[in-house]
């Protein structure tokens, strides 16, 4: 079999791509140029750098591969940031690695995969494919603390049938022994944690960059409606922030309201913030979805615990009931259902009081 | 590997690496120095400065000015030339290397104003807009002897002729560095008054270069040191890599017609055989005079940088556009300046050959080309 790894620079990758050779494959390496600042260059901070390409195309010279850099910065460009950028404008929390995955990497890359005369397609994401009677199931990482199937939610049958996450079933610990034992330059990497097209400061300072109409000042308003402070732009809240408000009021206060119309945002103690519903759009499911009435576990936003949920509405607008009321998720995250370890599917999260379409 | 990216480097000649070993044994010392060793070395650098003057048709070596590279070469004409002149444009063709486009770049933060040459849709200069540079009043003109893309030659003595009757106080440089193997590169027959070599694209090794400059054409220097090359640029001589160039330069001129005729001949059977046999392949600037080396094709509805990798995967080295930093194909300029549009300038190959490219090479990589393009 010949597999196609897409190797970011970092451990996971480089390990997965040692992995494939070990199962004894015929293995290409590829790193995607994703974006590049005005001069072309990549970036030299944040993720996915130049430094980050020369890490890759080591570790594929110590491993004996072939190595290329694939150009996807028009895709990504138009799939990932403009996009993300929009959302932010229309109050919303876009999830950008999610993008990615469905409209580059997933998509593009996967069709590559093929015309480059490979079989199978490799990440370094920490999550398992399995293959159940012809059936493929994705499934939790076997590192909980590693767990990326949230943002893998969007793959079909015949994504997964086409794809292969071999560090999904090692933990963390045992990716960089591994690379270690190799001898690889990345054992010790550090992994990384932000945005990748986010070079310097954080994204705010990104989508002021991009769209410098995102800092117009506005209102912060409480429950009720009255002036309580200032705020320096919609776009640098999230639904449920707490921190960077500017408003002092004895009790914690998160956002519960973003208004980019108005340039307004509302905020509410905890209590306020519950919810017990969720609306998402844009599902797509791994296999088959799951029918009206059944719990499955839900997950909103990237870094929480799946909490049961149970199915009230499907179609085009998929509804789901807390069993316990939960912090509303926020609009532009991805709703990801699972039946246990299993990925059922997912979509992205509307706002379910008022009768939006998504940006994303 | 068929190896057909000679046009990114080719192989040494084995008398540049016989040069260049004896070289580094006989010739080691700091060619600046006081004792014998040095003069030893000094002896070998000017020896080599005055074969390559004489190679280009100059009647003195002094006009000689070896660089590290055909870039710095290039960077050295450009800006030194437009930094010794009272005047404040510069132009060149949109078709040039990018030492050139980058080096004129750098200018416009000291002043200068940048206009570039257009190039038919054959990637040869529009003789109409030479008249109008003219005009213009540049401190310099920038024209390639040949693209090292597409492979096309301009008509550098009569563009010089035309420039120098409007206004005989234009400098005038040009990039010969993809045209030596093939082309007479002298003053005489390119009319210019720089000219940009690169040792590595004629069998010379690589990180040695030259500029030379003809009698009465100052230049600013780029790098300050001590007064190495009459001040023009300074720092140690690689005698060595210098001695090792001018061997190539020697070997390669000596050679130019049998590289006509013997690279020509498998350049001509490759094409032939992939444009009568895969449909919608096209050469680029097929009708215009072209280096024998160079065979550049449009695969309408092949991305390139696909084919690339499948060519790779077969034992084909090629190349499309120009790499970037990060080693990801990017667009051509020289495509762009020539009218295609981005989808289009994302379908070019470039395989060159060379002058060890072996008899029957030409068939036997089309055969293979072709076998990748019906596997896509």
């Amino acid at each position: 079999m010949r597999a196609l790894v897409a190797m970011s620079g970092g451990v996971d990758s480089s390990v997965a791509a040692a992995l494939m050779l070990e199962q004894g494959h015929d293995v290409i390496g590829v790193t995607l140029k994703q974006w590049e600042g005005p001069d072309g260059a990549m970036p030299t901070a944040g993720c996915c750098t130049l430094s980050d390409a020369e890490d890759a195309r080591r570790v594929a010279a110590q491993l004996d591969i072939p190595y290329y850099v694939l150009d996807y910065v028009e895709e990504f460009t138009r799939a990932v940031v403009e996009p993300f950028v929009a959302s932010y404008l229309k109050g919303l929390t876009p999830n950008p690695c999610i993008e990615c995955n469905r409209n580059v990497r997933f998509s593009a890359l996967l069709e590559r995969t093929e015309e480059l005369g490979c079989d199978v397609l490799v990440t370094g994401h920490h999550a398992r494919i399995e293959n159940h009677d012809g059936v493929f199931r994705l499934r939790r990482a076997t590192d909980p603390e590693k767990d990326q199937s949230y943002v893998l939610h969007m793959l079909n049958q015949g994504a997964l049938a086409r794809i292969r996450l071999p560090v999904g079933e090692m933990t963390k610990t045992e990716v960089r022994g591994y690379a270690a034992k190799l001898g690889l330059r990345t054992a010790g990497k550090p992994d990384s944690q932000d945005i990748c097209f986010v070079t310097s400061g954080d994204y705010r300072d990104f989508l002021a960059q991009q769209e410098p109409s995102v800092a117009a000042p506005g209102a912060v308003l409480d429950m009720e409606g009255n002036v309580v402070g200032e705020h320096l732009g919609t776009a640098r809240f999230t639904i449920g922030q707490r921190r960077g408000i500017g408003v002092a009021v004895g009790e914690a206060r998160y956002v519960v309201e973003i208004e980019p119309a108005a340039q307004t945002i509302t905020i509410g103690t905890y209590d306020d913030l519950l919810t017990e519903r969720c609306v998402a759009t844009q599902m797509s499911f791994t296999d088959r979805p799951p029918a009206l009435g059944d719990t499955v576990g839900v997950k909103t936003r990237y870094r929480s615990e799946a909490v049961p949920a149970r199915v009230v509405a499907t179609g085009a607008r998929w509804e789901v009931a807390f069993a316990e009321p939960e912090p509303r998720p926020a609009p532009g995250q991805s709703l990801v259902l699972y039946e246990g370890e299993y990925v059922l599917g997912g979509g992205v999260i509307v706002d379910g009081r008022r009768r939006v379409a998504p940006v994303l | 590997m068929l190896y057909l990216d000679h046009a990114a480097t080719t192989t040494m000649r084995p008398e540049a690496l016989e040069a260049l070993d004896e070289a580094h044994h006989r010739f080691n010392a700091n060619a600046s120095g006081q004792h014998s060793d040095a003069r030893a070395a000094k002896n070998a650098l000017e020896d080599a400065r005055e074969r390559a003057a004489g190679l280009l048709g100059m009647d003195q070596p002094h006009g000689i000015v070896f660089t590290g590279s055909g870039t710095e070469a290039d960077n050295l004409a450009v800006i030194g030339a437009s930094l010794a002149s009272q005047r404040r444009t510069v132009a060149f063709s949109g078709i040039e290397h990018k030492a050139v486009l980058n080096a004129a770049g750098s200018l416009k933060r000291f002043g200068y104003v940048l206009h570039v040459l257009p190039v038919t849709s054959d990637g040869v200069i529009d003789r109409d807009a030479v008249s109008l540079v003219a005009g213009r009043e540049p401190a310099l003109v920038s024209v390639m002897l040949a693209n090292n893309e597409v492979g096309t030659l301009q008509p550098l003595l009569e563009i010089a002729q035309q420039l120098r009757e409007q206004d005989p106080q234009i400098v005038l440089h040009t990039d010969a560095v993809q045209a030596f193997s093939s082309q007479e590169v002298t003053f005489p027959r390119t009319g210019v008054d720089m000219i940009s070599l690169s040792a590595h694209k004629f069998g010379g090794p690589k990180g040695v270069g030259l500029l030379a400059v003809a009698p009465g054409v100052t230049i600013e220097p780029l790098i300050h040191g001590g007064g190495h090359e009459a001040g023009r640029r300074a720092g140690t001589q690689n005698v060595a890599g210098i001695v090792a160039m001018v061997a190539a330069m020697e070997a390669a001129a000596q050679d130019r017609a049998g590289f006509t005729t013997r690279v020509g001949a498998e350049r001509d059977a490759f094409e032939g055989v992939i444009v009568a046999q895969h449909r919608g392949a096209v050469v680029t600037a097929g009708t215009a005079h072209r280096l024998p080396h160079i065979s550049h094709m449009r695969f309408p509805g092949v991305l390139a940088e696909t084919f690339l990798i499948r060519l790779d995967m077969s034992g084909i080295a090629a190349a499309a556009g120009s790499a970037c930093q990060s080693g990801a194909v990017e667009p051509s300029h020289v495509l762009t300046a020539m009218g295609y549009d981005d989808v289009a300038t994302g379908q070019f190959v470039r395989f060159s050959f060379g002058w060890d490219s072996a008899e029957g090479d030409g068939l036997r990589a089309a055969s293979v080309v072709l076998d990748v393009l019906r596997d896509l």
